[in-house]
């Protein structure tokens, strides 16, 4: 039957140049900012290189980490302002209009973790930012650029979550209320309602630490990828429940990150065999697993064209075209 | 004497008087007249004289109006009465003399004119007025007077001959109706008619002889035109004796009847041609039983001395022997034959594979006709030759020959043990063998089927088409459900999956990352997940740091050659080949020295000396081409090309083997660019210098120092002629490989001594070794140094090879030996073409 299906494709390019491995990665659409995509990536020796997708070379490389590694990369929607987040406990804000690359604002991060911040843009000069915090346990919403703290999201004593892992936020279209996503150590996601700073529903779904997960909220229906073997589909009914839909079982243990097309089509993930797998995302079937990478694969991302990036351990970021989108 | 006879007698010579001098056209006609009423219906010449005119002066009047066939003549009677009464004669009166004396006219008759054309028409008439049967059904008939055997056999000759002997008269004016093609399928379909009269005597009360339609079909089967007459015969007699037992019986008798010296023609023509096995039951009876040329011809001839023949005729002639009870002990007979030809070594050996092939498809055949109790008594002699079989079989250097013992000897055991444990033997599945396979199964369904649906013509006919749509809608079948379950509502299907094949679990890292921490984990470590990982990395540690492997070259290769799978790793065999072929490539002196002695050496397996042999023509090929190609993980004999990307992809980090969409990207650069240089893309490959020039003869020559000197575990010109036949293909390899070398030379004496102490070979593998070793020597050594050095070995070597051409009987070989002669005689093109300008 194998040879039914054609052999997986190679990369569309390949970025070289970062000379660390390659931690986050994020696509900047084109937009009255920009007249070129961009792709940000930031990689452990805390540069975060900004790569033309046309010229496929650096444009510019940001040393604002004090040499410590970059975890998070966001761009704001406005297009000229980038969100990073490093390991030296700095979260800094960027300024790239008109080709400025200077930092204006940074906010001081309390945890020493892995945890990668959410950023929720509620209006045009105003959003609200999820990062982990000062408590090993704690989750801190800020509202954004004005620092003010929001609230500390703290699960109950005995709940014995650790450590929160990976965050969503995001609210629906039809109420203003702002929801967070967080994934923690046990291998259980919350879904914290953060005006009323409760839990609204809680699933164990792993086994192993939760280290990345995407929500689709046109469908309700989110997945997460944990250090264990398996891949979470889960779904969000009228109750504000969560609910395991289906579970995938993975050839090798290790998701690093788990991302979803924007048009809701497909997914990939990062796996620390270094493969990077795609799914259907409706169906969860498994639509390819691309073997190119040398080392643990550390993110993925999408663009909004459908243009796949990922990043690996190999210090190589692999740009891919699968099922293009229409 | 009768004056009423007597009469006759005056009446017609006055008549051919008449004939031969009138030109008056009333006086012809009137005579004519006369004479035609002899043969009419009237009752005014009595009976007696009708006869006696018919046979005593019939054949003088139709001659002497032979004599006067003239245009002017028939157009004495401008109405065409003439030519109308003159025709009739011959079309109405007896038709053996007609047919004679037409026959002897046209032969008679020189060259191309108006009387042999006439001729000609006339008998082309003759033929479409089905006077042929008729001619046939007087044969048939109760004889009143003696025959006379010389009228008889002439007559057979022209009824049989006749397409050729109009063929020589007419030339290049023979009428299409003439021709071989027509004239024989329409001779059957007189046959048919003949025999219809003849059931209808028979009906009648008659008592008649078919004994002249046996010659005349055993003369037509002789002359090799039975698939031209059988083909419109046997459908009909399919048909006609379907129900009745007079038409069998007539049929019995029709192949009774022919002459022992035809009986194998017929009885080949007619198995050929019968359907099924009980239709072939019902046009010959219990013959076999009978006549001992038609047994002799079915039993041994078809089975045993041909093997040109089709399975299905292979099903219909056993089917036949096993469809009666009388001849259910020849079939018996034939199978334990069968089992001892298949056993016999000498046989395996000697004949080609097609008839080996032929025979264990008879065999399996003959099994799935013969039932459980009819094979429990022959269970020990059937054991004992498959015993015999199996192992003569499995000892073939052929893997051919191997299967087909494999095969066999598998159907053997689940039939005489069917409560047993199945003797199952490992061999790769392909057309020849799912089809011996598909013979072995008794098909009493299938045979139903086809009987009970009626096997008229109409039948028969239409079965073909309709179960080619059953199939098809069967085939369908599976490739519509998954489509059906898989597609929910909208369009996935522009998400088809890639292939995920390589998707494999991911092994701890535990690479070794210097040779030498990979010859001590290969040769002592305990931890299985290391040596796998030792193995997997080595190739690539061996071409990145050839200095560290020059330092201990020989030890590796030693504990390579002498590693033993341990885990069961997917791809152990090509990991190690390819480990020792890097090794074997980064220092070949030493490395080719340690493995050619060891190749003689005593404690060594059959494998570990092919693996060597191996070993060294794939390093070799590695050597002679051009250093920029080695770069590429194609190290890989072109046979075993089964090297896996992602396998390699991890065993070199860093750098990466040029995977797959680059050498398509290369490709269609290639196919899109034009080069006006270059004629031939692969001339600007070769550039570099042959690294196999310097090291060739420590790859060669001590191969060939002791093959003649058996060991105690080894013995070449013995048992073990697998791997003398692997050596001289590994010979012949390297031989091409030394090309443009200067030590091709005296390589190439030595190997043409070689091929000349083993050319009687009985192996054919070895044998097929030996003749593409000759070749090698012809392409490598340089032509000049060929004619130079070697005339008297080339000489020699010429006339083996036009003897194996001719009489091998391998078909390989014998395509072998013609292409190493047309490599002489490209070389005889090329010396001439130098020496004569």
């Amino acid at each position: 039957m194998a040879a039914l299906f054609p052999p997986p494709p190679g990369p569309r390019f390949v970025l070289r140049g970062t000379q660390s491995p390659v931690n986050t990665l994020h696509f900047c659409p084109a937009s009255q900012a920009l007249e070129s995509p961009l792709l940000f990536s930031g990689s452990q020796s805390g540069l975060v290189h900004i790569w033309s997708l046309q010229t496929r070379r650096t444009v510019a490389a940001l040393n604002g980490h004090r040499g410590q590694g970059v975890t998070w990369l966001k761009t704001l929607p406005q297009g000229h302002q980038l969100l990073s987040q490093g390991r030296d406990l700095r979260l800094c804000l960027w300024d790239l209009a008109e080709g400025r690359n200077t930092i204006m604002d940074t906010v001081q991060l309390d945890s020493v973790g892995f945890c990668k911040s959410s950023v929720l843009a509620r209006e045009q000069l105003c959003w609200m930012l999820a990062v982990p915090g000062k408590g090993s346990d704690e989750v801190q919403i800020l509202e954004m650029p004005s620092k003010t703290s929001v609230c500390t999201l703290k699960p109950e004593a005995d709940a014995k979550a650790g450590m929160p892992m990976c965050l969503g936020l995001w609210q629906t279209s039809s109420s203003p209320r702002p929801l967070l996503l967080a994934g923690y150590e046990d291998g259980s996601v919350t879904l914290w309602d953060i005006s009323e700073r409760k839990v609204c529903s809680r699933i164990a779904c792993h086994e192993e630490p939760v280290m990345g997960l995407d929500f689709d909220s046109q469908k309700a229906k989110g997945v997460s990828g944990s250090a264990g073997k398996v891949l979470a589909v889960w779904s969000l009914d009228d109750q504000q429940s969560l609910q395991v839909c289906k579970t995938h079982e993975l050839t090798n243990p290790g998701i690093a990150q788990v991302t979803i097309r924007p048009d809701h089509k497909i997914l990939a993930t990062a796996g620390w065999d270094h493969r990077i797998r795609v799914f259907h995302w409706r169906t969860m079937k498994p639509l390819a697993v691309l073997a190119f990478h040398s080392a643990s694969v550390h993110c993925v991302a999408f663009a909004t064209d459908g243009l796949l990036a990922a990043g690996s351990k190999d210090q190589r970021i692999s740009i891919w075209s699968l099922y293009p989108c229409p | 004497m009768d004056p009423a006879l007597s009469a006759v007698r005056l009446t017609v010579q006055e008549a051919i008087h008449t004939l031969s001098s009138s030109e008056d056209v009333g006086h012809i006609l009137s005579t004519l007249g006369t004479l035609k009423r002899y043969l009419g219906e009237t009752e005014n010449p009595t009976l007696s004289e009708k006869e006696e005119f018919t046979t005593t002066h019939f054949s003088a009047v139709l001659r002497c109006l032979v004599s006067r066939l003239s245009p002017g003549w028939l157009e004495l009677s401008p109405d065409g009465q003439l030519e109308q009464l003159w025709e009739s004669f011959f079309l109405d009166g007896p038709p053996d003399q007609a047919f004679l004396v037409l026959m002897e006219a046209i032969e008679s008759t020189a060259g191309p004119s108006f009387r042999l054309m006439k001729m000609a028409r006339l008998l082309e008439i003759f033929l479409s007025k089905g006077r042929m049967a008729a001619l046939m059904e007087e044969q048939c008939r109760p004889q009143t007077k003696p025959s006379f055997p010389l009228f008889q056999e002439t007559l057979l000759s022209k009824v049989v001959g006749l397409p050729d002997l109009l063929g020589n008269c007419l030339q290049q004016d023979n009428l299409t109706q003439f021709f071989p093609q027509n004239y024989f399928p329409l001779l059957g379909q007189e046959v048919v008619e003949a025999l219809k009269a003849v059931v209808n005597f028979l009906q009648g009360g008659l008592d008649c002889s078919v004994s002249f339609v046996s010659r005349v079909l055993g003369k037509v089967c002789i002359q090799g035109r039975k698939k031209e007459i059988l083909g419109v015969l046997v459908p009909q007699l399919t048909v006609l004796t379907q129900d009745s037992c007079l038409w069998q019986r007539v049929c019995w008798r029709l192949v009774e009847q022919v002459p022992d010296r035809a009986v194998e023609a017929v009885l080949t023509g007619l198995v050929e041609a019968a359907p099924r096995p009980e239709v072939l039951s019902r046009l010959l009876g219990n013959l076999v039983v009978k006549n001992k040329k038609a047994q002799f011809v079915m039993t041994r001839k078809l089975l045993f001395l041909q093997y040109q023949h089709t399975t299905p005729m292979l099903q219909s002639l056993l089917g036949y022997l096993a469809v009666d009870s009388q001849r259910r002990p020849l079939l018996i007979q034939v199978l334990k034959e069968l089992l001892e030809t298949w056993g016999n070594s000498s046989a395996v050996r000697h004949a080609p594979l097609e008839q080996q092939c032929y025979i264990s498809k008879a065999i399996l055949v003959c099994l799935a006709h013969l039932g459980e109790p009819e094979l429990q008594d022959i269970r020990d002699e059937l054991l004992a030759s498959m015993m015999a079989g199996v192992k003569c079989h499995l000892d073939s250097s052929l893997p051919p020959v191997r299967r087909l013992g494999m095969i066999v000897a598998e159907v053997i055991s689940s039939r005489i043990h069917p409560e047993g444990p199945p003797l199952k033997f490992q061999y790769e599945d392909d057309e020849m063998s799912r089809e011996m396979l598909a013979l072995a199964t008794p098909g009493p369904a299938d045979a139903c089927s086809s009987e009970t649906g009626g096997p008229s013509l109409a039948s028969v006919v239409t079965e073909t088409p309709v179960e080619i749509p059953e199939k098809t809608v069967d085939s369908d079948v599976p490739s519509v459900q998954p489509q059906g379950s898989d597609s929910e509502l909208d369009s996935d299907d522009e998400f088809i999956p890639y292939d995920m094949s390589g998707d494999k679990e991911l092994k701890s890292s535990k690479e070794p990352l210097y040779i030498r921490d990979c010859v001590e984990a290969l040769s002592t470590s305990e931890d299985l997940e290391r040596w796998e990982a030792a193995l997997n990395v080595l190739e690539g540690l061996v071409y990145r740091s050839p200095e560290a492997t020059r330092e201990v070259s020989v030890e590796l290769a030693k504990v390579l050659l002498h590693l033993e799978e341990k885990t069961c790793m997917a791809e152990f065999e090509q990991l190690r080949q390819r480990a020792l072929v890097a090794v074997t490539v980064t220092d070949p002196e030493r490395v080719a020295k340690y493995l050619t002695t060891q190749f003689y050496g005593v404690n060594y397996s059959l494998r570990q000396r092919m693996d060597i042999l191996d070993v060294l023509v794939l390093a070799a090929q590695a050597l002679s081409r051009p250093r920029s190609l080695q770069k590429l993980p194609q190290h890989g004999p072109p046979g075993c090309g089964t090297l896996c990307a992602p396998a390699l992809a991890s065993s070199q980090p860093g750098n990466a083997a040029a995977p797959d969409w680059q050498v398509v990207v290369e490709e269609r650069i290639k196919s899109k660019t034009r080069r006006f240089s270059k004629g031939c893309p692969q001339r600007e490959l070769s550039g570099g210098p042959n690294e196999f020039n310097s090291v060739a003869g420590y790859f060669f020559f001590p191969l060939l120092q002791h093959f003649d000197r058996p060991v105690v575990t080894f013995d070449l010109l013995g048992d073990d002629q697998l791997v003398l036949g692997r050596l001289a293909h590994t010979l012949a390899s390297l031989m091409y490989l030394a090309v443009n070398t200067t030590v091709a030379v005296p390589m190439g004496k030595a190997l043409l001594e070689f091929v000349w102490a083993l050319r009687f070979h009985v192996d054919t593998y070895v044998r097929r070794g030996l003749l593409s070793a000759v070749s090698s020597v012809l392409l490598s050594v340089p032509t000049e140094r060929l004619l130079g050095d070697l005339p008297d070995e080339l000489l020699e070597a010429r006339s083996w090879l036009a003897d194996v051409a001719e009489k091998d009987v391998d078909e390989d070989c014998r395509e072998l030996a013609v292409r190493a002669l047309l490599l002489l005689e490209r070389l005889k093109d090329k010396l001439l073409s130098i020496s004569s300008p």
